[in-house]
Order: structure tokens, then sequence, then C-alpha cells
């Protein structure tokens, strides 16, 4: 299948997809070093991030998440790609400074965890 | 949205990659809030200065922007986390230092003025009524948008710096008059006696309604004190960046209108001010939160004055504000007991839960709520009791 959506930052991706039916925190919510979600209650407890098309409804808690994505870059644990349903100010900074290709305007009910994903530009395929 | 030429050039590079990235990240905002364009802004306040926020992640991002970035317009900075200067005195680890240190440097090369408050509007960076400027620090925006009727929408460390970088900011939320109108009346039906109050006041309201704007009836002429302290507590235990305040504050205009209403009234004080304070003896006493005002400073020297001080005791402010303290005469009397001044941090952004105090007394409900969340237990108490506590009890 074939989604368009909005680029936020536009690039090209391809990776197995990584689902949270729950908003995200990366501020406390991942290990910067590791890409492992640490969220407590989270239904990515203990999986990890790294090289994953991640896909989530749209990020929330301190703004410090965008400095937590950058972080990720860095350490080469940050997610492959991001796709959201409506991506906000935190996940969009980060996605920007992190150069990280990030996509929302798309319904992302279609994607399961473990499915491959291909992200250019503002296509999301799957 | 709507690109000028110049922007344009921006966003393709051609002024330098710290404004291209400061550029995307304004577009990608835009394009979210559905922004037509972008505003130049007046001025801008920089929060995510403190390395126990940033980390080392923050400061190599800074450092980058830092090669070839250079402010635009008036940019001010949030406190850090140490005093500039004091901080060995402060029991501040040397590698927390040098780090702290090296971000202050990648700021400083920005062109970023190293004013190190919460509270630019006493230090400098006063903005007039109308204006669009882009700051970050919650406190400071919520009292710029309701206390002076600037106009700036709640940003980020990151984005902050990128309006700095580029004098630039998406046309949305809090900028445009449709946005600024109460959405919420807070009936106050206790007469509110001290920025205490205020502060309190303004932790329940955050807490109930999250977000949007209240409309404050029968709160009286408050203070600058007082409107300060309410805007920290309302962005703290909530995400409000403007309130109105009934006769008082300058788009307050004829009323409400037709919203829901909440109602303060001594219940619901009592029992903020009981949910502000854990068990526990203090051991760890500071005021500031946010910065002192010069008018506070006197208060503070004129409970001082003749006492000394047994426990830990700061006392916050900026290094504009202490200056004209110094000039006054309050600050060797607050220094004659045994207080210590806190330039350039506060006791929020400095890791004094790493310093070794575990029960923090305080003023500020929003001190209480970040202290809180970094393991501290506190006690919230008029300023009066805070000198109390710090000259001894009983």
């Amino acid at each position: 299948m074939m989604l368009k959506g909005r680029a936020i930052f536009e690039g090209k991706a391809e990776g197995l997809a990584l689902v949270s039916s729950s908003p995200m925190s990366f501020y406390g919510g991942v290990n910067p070093e590791t890409g492992e979600v640490v969220e407590r209650g989270s239904e990515l407890a203990g999986a990890s991030v790294k090289g994953r098309v991640l896909v989530f409804p749209y990020g929330k808690g301190s703004t410090v998440g965008s400095y937590v994505l950058y972080r990720l870059a860095k350490n080469g644990a940050a997610p492959c790609a991001i796709v959201n349903a409506k991506c906000e100010t935190i996940v969009a900074v980060g996605a920007i400074i992190s150069e990280i290709p990030c996509v929302d305007m798309v319904d992302v009910s279609g994607i399961k965890t473990g499915t491959r994903v291909r992200v250019d530009g503002a296509t999301v395929e799957f | 949205m709507h690109l000028t030429g110049e922007e344009e050039a921006m966003l393709a590079g051609e002024q330098g990659l710290a404004t291209q990235k400061a550029m995307q990240i304004l577009v990608a905002l835009g394009k979210i809030y559905d922004a037509e364009r972008l505003i130049a802004v007046s001025s801008v306040q920089v929060s995510g200065v403190s390395y126990k926020n940033l980390g080392d992640a923050g400061l190599e991002f800074l450092s980058e922007l830092a090669r070839d970035g250079k402010a635009r317009v008036k940019t001010t900075l949030n406190p850090a986390g140490m005093s500039l200067t004091d901080w060995k005195a402060q029991g501040i680890e040397s590698k927390f230092a040098e780090k702290q240190l090296q971000v202050i440097d990648a700021y400083g090369r920005l062109g970023v003025e190293i004013s190190c408050t919460c509270t630019p509007y006493l230090a400098g960076n006063e903005p007039i009524f109308g204006q669009h400027v882009a700051w970050g620090e919650s406190s400071a925006v919520a009292y710029a948008n309701s206390v002076i009727g600037a106009r700036t929408n709640r940003e980020g460390g990151p984005s902050a710096l990128a309006a700095s970088l580029t004098g630039r900011t998406p046309l949305y939320g809090l900028h445009l008059s449709e946005n600024r109108v109460p959405t919420i009346a807070v009936d106050v039906e206790v007469q509110l006696r001290s920025s205490e109050d205020y502060s309190v006041m303004g932790y329940f309201v955050g807490r109930t309604v999250k977000d949007g704007i209240p409309y404050f009836r029968g709160a009286g002429l408050a203070t600058l004190e007082n409107l300060k302290s309410l805007s920290a507590a309302l962005a703290s235990s909530g995400g409000i960046a403007m309130f109105h305040v009934e006769g008082r504050t300058p788009e307050s205009g004829p009323g409400p209108g037709k919203v829901e209403t909440l109602a303060f009234a001594e219940k619901e004080l009592q029992e903020t001010y009981s949910l502000l304070n854990d068990e526990g003896a203090p051991d760890f006493v500071s005021v500031g939160c946010p910065h002192l005002s010069l008018t506070e400073l006197a208060i503070l020297a004129n409970l001082l004055s003749g006492r000394r001080v047994k426990r830990e005791f700061w006392v916050c402010c900026s290094r504009e504000v202490k200056r004209q303290g110094d000039e006054a005469g309050y600050s060797r009397l607050i220094e004659k007991s045994g207080a210590k001044f806190a330039l350039d941090t506060c006791m929020v952004v400095a890791p004094v839960e790493q310093l070794g105090y575990k029960v923090v007394a305080t003023n500020s409900a929003k001190a209480c709520h970040y202290l809180r969340n970094a393991g501290l237990k506190v006690r919230f108490m008029p300023l009066e009791q805070c000198v109390t506590e710090a000259t001894g009890r009983g």
C-alpha cells in the first residue's frame, strides 16, 4: 500500500516498523545510548527503536525530547524513519536536527510491528 | 507556507548551515501549525541552558550551530545549572562545571547575551505591547503574553534558537488575536494576600484546566511580583501560556464571554497548600523562582536584617537585579546574614539533588513541582516562613 502524507523532514529510508498505538515521550522514555524504550507502561517497553521505522500517533512530554533524538542519532541508535499521525514540535524539531526522515498526516492504523516500510519524502509504502 | 526570497535563500543554505537548520525547524513548525508565513520577532529568550537538562547531545548540537550561526535579534538566556563564577562554593563538581561552561561558551559564540535569568523582563529584555517575540521559559512566556501583552508561543530550546538565528517565527497560535481570548473563567472567591497565594492559585488552575487561557475574576490589583508567581505556577502544573486578570492585564477587555467557570475559594487554597507540602524538616531553603525582583530583594533584606542563617539559603536573582540591590544596599544586608546569592541559576535547574540535600523549603509552587520530579521532598511556605526556616526554628 502507498500512502501520501506530509514530509516534516525529507529523506529516504527503509526498515521494519515498530509501532506504538499511544503517544511517545523520548525524554525519560527512550535510552539515548541504546535506543531501548524504557517508559514504564509503554507497549514498546524493552524494544529498541534503533534502525526501525518508528510509527506512533504523536510525541508528548518534555521539549528536551528533541535532544534525545539527536543523541540517539549521534550514537547510531536512532530510528531510520519516523511516521506520525500528527507530528508535534518535540518530534519535528528532533527529526530535523537529527536528520531523521519524518512523515506525518498518514493513516498509520494499517502498519503493524514487523511490517517492512519504505519512506520517501512524503510517501510511506508498506 | 509562503516564504520571502530571503527566507528561501536561508532555507537553501545560502546563509550558512546553522541558518539553514534554523529555517528548516521554523518551516516544519509552520507546516504543522498551518502558518501562512513567517513574521519578524523583536527578541528571543532561549531556554535549554542547564547541562543537567541538555546533556552531551544538547551541548554537541549547540557547538555545531555555533560554527557559523549568529543571533539576528536581541537574544537573552535562561538560567544555567550553576553560578558561572561561584560554582565551587555552591558545591558543584568540576566535571559538571566544565560542561556547563562549554554550553555557555557556545551560546556566547552564537551572539546570545549571557543573562542567565528566567525574568528577562526585569533584566533588559522588555518587549512592548503587541510586539511579536519568540520566548522559551514557560514562566516568562506566560508573563510576556499576559502582563506585557507581547505575543509569543511557548517555544522549546531549539525553536527559540531557530527564531534568534533567523529573526523570524511562524505566524500561528498566540501570535494571532483570535487565539488570545479566554477559554475559561476563574472566580476568585478568597482574598489573595501574598505572591504565595497567587502561586498556589496558579498551581491549582494549571493542574485543573491543563491548557487554555484562564480569565481571573476578583483577583484584585495584583502586583508585578504576584503576577510573576502566578505565571510560573500556571505554566508548571499545566501548559498555560497566557491568562487574563480582570481590570489588571492589558488584554482582559470587557470580560471572558461565554465560557466555562471554575471557582477558587478558601477550600481550594488550603488544599493546594497541603498538596505542596511533604513530610520532613528542610535542610535547604531557597527563594527566587522565578528570579526575585528588586522589591522582593528589599523585603528579604528587611526580614534578614540582624539575623543569621543556620541552613543553606539560596537567594536566586539575575545579575542585573543583584546590581540594583547592591546600589540600594539590600545585597549587603542579605549577605551579612549568611544567605548566599545564587546568580545565573536557581534551585530548579541546578543539580540540587546531587548536592546532598533532601528537603527543600521554598515559596514557589513551580519549584516544588520540578524539585519533586528530581526526587526531592518539598515544603511550600510564605517568604517570611522561609526566612524563619533558614535562620532557625523556635
